[in-house]
């Protein structure tokens, strides 16, 4: 039976995809898993695989055609199947999934129907009593609200670019199964955004109850708290408002746009971190040059560049300042326990974010292969959704651009970016002496939302104290 | 402060209320010459004469109504029934006649009366003579009902009563007359409707009122000495019920049992359960449980009178399952 | 066993005193004001616009308002809950009981009470009462106040028959000649407890003989005259007032209609001849013939009176129909003191 290839939501924000390139023509075999076609979407451009096997045997759009998502682009089905059917949803698997349920519904029904007749004369008789007893039930009207497919299950359009025919297991469709836990237990868990179903209940019948998220969750850490060794095991704790914090909020975001954002500057003396590159680069032998990155791949022969060491110190400086490390959610302040930095990255149509995830633990090596790779492809726009969303601090480097300082647009949710200026050699008083130093200008843009003027520059003096003591990096 | 019995302490509260206020008499079997079956209207006959302190015949329907039509035309009486058992009786003047007064006459005639006396479960007095009804009354829309459980609150709720303008169900325990304790001097008045907390605690709510108060002190002092910090609240009115304190505890502490001496079914427990379930359900981290009289009459046998009651052992067993300590 | 034993009291066939014609002419227009009230309010029940039970007191007007007559502006009435005529006779007007059985917020209980629930504290009429004899006590109750407060109220307590075989009656009865309280135990022996005969439930035919267990002074009296009930009950009034002593009257009647209005009006407990015959003495055919036989009343001024009444009645319902339900937000008021409301 032919079933119909969807365009699928391929990024989170994706409405519609121009079908790029079709990579299966009609006729080709198709094994599930294959490429279908390119898909470029609002942020990249994306594959579309097949969800079936068969033959693939009519494109429905042409490449180059916007589609918007959920709409059929091809059929997959057996060679002689008829494509002109091949786009009716699967009415099997719903009305299986329909019956037993409407059975069992059924059966409550009638009871209280004759209770109903018996206590009150007059009253409507009920559907079960209209029917002969002998005769099946037939599926109640209402029942199929019940049992109407969520958007997160199989058979949901959105997530399933393949629809099937067949009719699928009832028991597919629940898809992680019930966890017993205190409503407590429940609230604790949304809150921290710790999903249940891994967690051992230690109550009856394993409910999971309070203390069993103990070691799992803690509260936003304090800012002189040190940064764990270990990804936190919860990886954010949500606040929700205060009253004056959604006062601040409300007030702020009406004198300035939806983001109510201030900026701070500060200088950054670079001359020891520029002393500590160069004997880097000697060591690796590499011949680096000011805000430039060498392309060696891989090993132990990336070059890292002043905009790694920025990453790095920004990751560093925000697991002491974890209330600069948030997320604006309308109703509440999500503070991140992770550190995932997006960098912000020119590509030819306007700009994307890549993110290094858990900079705070990556050594600066790290670090600058990763920032090479993902800034690499996104140039290429071969990122995957997954590696440009999720950041809790942006940072933005212009200093190679020549510019002096900037001030950046923030990326919500998040609740700050830094703008990254030049190196620059600057005429400074130091020691009693004017003299030459290599100087860089920070500038952050904060949502006030979230963070406040002495927060932001508490962070930015943490910052500015890591970059110009380079130890602090690799200690 | 004053170290007395709370049987002296509702005697002083009788008196004080008497003294303040003419139109307040005490009513019931033997509150006069016998000087109280319980010896708490002691000397208030010489005090006040017999028109206000008037001795009944055995007669709880007949004098139970007599006390609600003085109330109806202004008097403020004071109904002893020698125990709640005989009040049975009386329940048709307390539904039908005390309670609706009001609301039937749309606000033209209250009742203002106070009907006290002894309640709860006893020592081997047998099935007609130890039970507990406060759920009963608690379940009447237009009562009040108050159960001390000390004699600084007996002393001060019964005050608190007897100038309510309403109908107030006063049940007093019966195990309860001897006890001691700190009875502030002077002017002392427990407002109605207002829950106490008689031990603060960080790990569980005991709920409880009267008799249970001191079972649950008792369970809560075991459990201390297994580390569990357990918070005992007093309601000390059963209704109106004091809900913001019993929320406010249980959303302290995750984890509650309530304790009473009367049967489980649709006891003052059910209620309880049923306020903290539907308010701070997202609070729990345990089912309530809850720690009543067997389901049973009273039975005479001392062992079998034990096993009946609820005891500090059976709070602590509750108080460790909702703990999850097994 | 219909017929009544001859009642011991008896005012004599003595010519109306004409001092008293006023008042003996506003009996008159009582009774027909309850009749005609009566008579609406069951046309009223037919029609749906008054619910639940309804127990109407055709034939037994003499009685409330021959009583009531005798009594004060201060004292305390209670009543079953056949008690629209009392209501009345108190002085609750007519429009306030017709919108009360209506269930309407300008009701004298504002549509919270209902036809057995009637009160108007003001006038002392303190309520229509709906379990049979819990309301005894209470008046015993309201007798104990008016001597402990020391004043000359009296406290007059109306019930059938059937509430003297119940403990309230006893207790409270007790209790007033013990006490020696200034209460009236007015009994309306109209023989009939719901469809229970009188001889059928109490093992004492005469009612008024409960009083001697109680050493309490008693009498029987003729229900359907109105100046007998009027005389005995200034007899009973007065050895309250001055001695403060209890009295209880039995006070034979008759109820014209059923027990209430689902109840036809000769059900299988009685034969229509009975209730042909106790119309012949229907107490306000033989009080306004007495009017007109002693010349305080003539034909046409007793017709114009009825005229007069009819048009009052029709007035209290259409004001009835007229007036508005409670509020919602009353459900909840008036359930305790000092509250809008408890949840």
């Amino acid at each position: 039976m032919p079933t119909n290839v969807v365009m699928e939501a391929l990024s989170p924000t994706m409405e519609e995809g121009r079908l790029v390139e079709w990579k299966k023509q009609e006729g080709d075999a198709v094994a599930v898993g294959d490429v279908l076609a390119e898909v470029e979407t609002d942020k990249a451009v994306m594959e579309l695989v097949a969800r079936a096997a068969g033959t693939l045997l009519k494109h429905i759009v042409e490449a180059g055609a916007t589609v918007p998502v959920s709409e059929p682009v091809a059929v997959i089905g057996s060679p002689g199947d008829d494509t002109g059917e091949g786009g009716k949803r699967g009415g099997g698997e719903a009305g299986a999934g329909q019956r037993g349920s409407g059975a069992s519904g059924e059966k409550d029904r009638g009871a209280a129907g004759q209770r109903d007749s018996k206590e009150s004369q007059g009253t409507q008789p009920s559907p079960g009593q209209s029917r002969p007893v002998s005769m099946p039930p037939a599926p109640p009207a209402g029942a199929a609200t019940e049992h109407r497919p969520s958007p997160e299950s199989p058979s949901g359009s959105k997530d399933n670019g393949v629809k099937s025919d067949s009719p699928a297991p009832a028991r597919d469709q629940q898809a992680e199964p019930r966890v017993k836990a205190s409503p407590l237990a429940r609230r604790i868990a949304a809150e921290r955004g710790v999903n249940l179903v891994g967690i051992t209940g230690s109550g009856p019948e394993g409910r999971v109850v309070a203390r069993d998220l103990e070691g799992v969750a803690a509260k936003a850490q304090s800012s002189t708290a040190p940064p764990p060794s270990r990804p936190a095991a919860q990886p954010y704790t949500d606040v929700p408002l205060s009253q004056i914090r959604k006062t601040i909020a409300r007030r702020l975001a009406q004198s300035i746009g939806p983001v109510p954002t201030f900026y701070l500057t500060t200088e950054v003396d670079m001359e020891r971190i520029w002393e500590a590159r160069q004997a880097q680069l000697a060591l690796s032998g590499a011949k680096g040059a000011v805000g430039k990155l060498e392309s060696g791949e891989g090993g132990r022969d990336v070059s890292v560049s002043f905009n790694d060491i920025t990453i790095k110190a920004v990751a560093l400086a925000l697991r002491q300042h974890p209330a600069c490390n948030a997320w604006w959610q309308d109703d509440r302040i999500r503070y991140w326990n992770e550190v995932h930095v997006s960098m912000a990255v020119a590509i030819e149509e306007g700009l994307i974010t890549p993110v290094i995830r858990h900079a705070d633990q990556k050594t600066l090596r790290e670090i600058a292969a990763e920032s090479r790779d993902l800034a690499g492809r996104a140039r290429e726009r071969r990122l995957k959704p997954e590696e440009y969303t999720g950041g809790t601090f942006s940072v933005s480097n212009l200093g190679m651009l020549d510019i002096d300082e900037f001030t950046a647009i923030i990326n919500p949710p998040e609740a700050a970016i830094l703008a990254v200026g030049r190196i620059g050699q600057k005429a400074v008083g130091h020691e009693d002496a004017v003299v030459l130093r290599r100087r860089m200008r920070l500038t952050m843009s904060c949502d006030h939302r979230v963070i406040d003027g002495a927060t932001g520059a508490q962070f930015l003096k943490t910052l500015k104290g890591m970059l110009e003591n380079p130890l602090t990096l690799v200690w | 402060m004053a170290t007395l019995t709370y049987r002296d302490a509702l005697n002083h509260a009788l008196r004080e209320e008497m003294q303040r206020d003419p139109n307040v008499f005490l009513m019931g079997e033997e509150v006069g010459v016998y000087q109280g079956a319980y010896k708490v209207s002691r000397g208030l006959l010489d005090e006040f004469g017999p028109m206000r302190v008037v001795d009944t015949p055995i007669t709880e329907l007949g004098f139970a109504g007599v006390g609600v039509g003085a109330a109806m035309v202004g008097l403020r009486p004071v109904i002893e029934f020698m125990t709640w058992n005989f009040a049975l009786l009386a329940v048709d003047q307390l539904v039908n006649s005390a309670a609706k007064m009001r609301y039937m006459s749309n606000g033209q005639v209250g009742v203002p009366a106070v009907f006290r006396g002894p309640g709860g479960s006893a020592l081997q007095l047998a099935s007609q003579h130890s039970q507990a009804f406060e759920s009963w009354y608690a379940h009447i829309p237009g009562l009040k009902v108050v159960m001390p459980a000390t004699p600084a609150d007996a002393k001060g709720l019964l005050k608190s009563a007897i100038r309510d303008d309403n109908p107030v169900i006063f049940i007093e325990g019966e195990m309860l007359y001897n006890i001691k304790g700190e009875v502030p001097e002077g002017e002392h008045v427990v407002p109605l409707g207002r829950a106490d907390i008689k031990r603060q605690g960080s790990d569980v709510t005991i709920i409880c009122h009267s008799k249970s108060v001191g079972v649950s002190l008792k369970a809560a002092e075991q459990l201390a000495n297994e580390d569990v910090d357990a918070e005992v609240l007093d309601l000390r009115t059963i209704r109106p019920m004091d809900t913001e304190a019993v929320l406010n505890s249980v959303a302290k502490t995750h984890r509650c049992v309530v304790v009473e001496e009367g049967w489980p079914f649709a006891g003052v427990g059910a209620q309880v359960v049923d306020t903290i379930q539907r308010e701070v359900f997202d609070e729990l981290d345990a089912p309530v449980l809850r720690v009543t009289g067997a389901d049973v009459p009273m039975p005479y046998n001392k062992q079998l009178e034990k096993a009946a009651k609820s005891d500090p052992a059976k709070v602590v067993s509750a108080v460790n399952q909702v703990l999850y300590r097994d | 066993m219909a017929s009544s034993a001859a009642p011991r009291s008896k005012t004599k066939s003595k010519g109306l005193d004409p001092a008293r014609a006023d008042e003996y002419r506003g009996w008159l227009r009582q009774m027909l004001l309850i009749r005609h009230f009566e008579e609406k309010a069951g046309e009223a029940y037919s029609l749906g616009k008054i619910g639940g039970f309804c127990h109407l007191y055709i034939g037994q007007e003499a009685v409330a308002v021959g009583s009531l007559a005798a009594l004060g502006p201060d004292d305390y009435i209670t009543c079953s809950y056949r008690e629209h005529g009392h209501a009345l006779a108190r002085g609750i007007s007519s429009q306030a009981v017709m919108a009360e059985l209506f269930g309407k917020a300008s009701g004298c209980t504002g549509g919270k009470g209902g036809s057995m629930h009637l009160f108007d504290a003001s006038l002392g009429f303190l309520g229509g009462h709906g379990i049979v004899g819990g309301h005894i006590p209470l008046t015993t109750g309201m007798a104990f106040a008016a001597k402990y407060r020391g004043t000359s109220q009296v406290a007059v307590c109306y019930f059938g028959e059937a509430a003297v075989n119940n403990g309230a009656f006893h207790e409270a009865l007790n209790m007033a000649a013990l006490w020696k309280l200034p209460a009236l135990y007015l009994c309306e022996n109209n023989r009939y407890g719901m469809g229970t005969a009188l001889e059928r439930a109490s093992a004492l035919y005469d009612i008024s003989e409960r009083a001697c267990s109680y050493d309490m002074a008693n009498e029987v009296v003729d229900g359907q005259d109105v100046l007998t009930m009027n005389a005995a009950m200034e007899r009973a009034v007065t050895r309250a007032r001055n001695e403060k002593l209890p009295t209880l009257l039995e006070v034979r009647t008759y109820r014209f209609m059923g027990h209430s209005m689902s109840d036809p009006i000769h059900g299988h407990y009685r034969t229509r001849e009975e209730v042909e015959g106790q119309r012949k003495r229907d107490p306000i055919a033989g009080w306004s013939q007495r009017l007109i036989a002693d010349g305080l009343m003539d034909e046409d001024s007793v017709r114009s009176m009825d005229k007069n009444v009819l048009q009052e009645v029709e007035e209290a319902y259409q004001f009835a129909d007229q007036a508005p339900d409670p509020a919602p937000e009353e459900l909840y008021t008036h359930v305790y003191a000092g509250e809008e409301g408890e949840r």
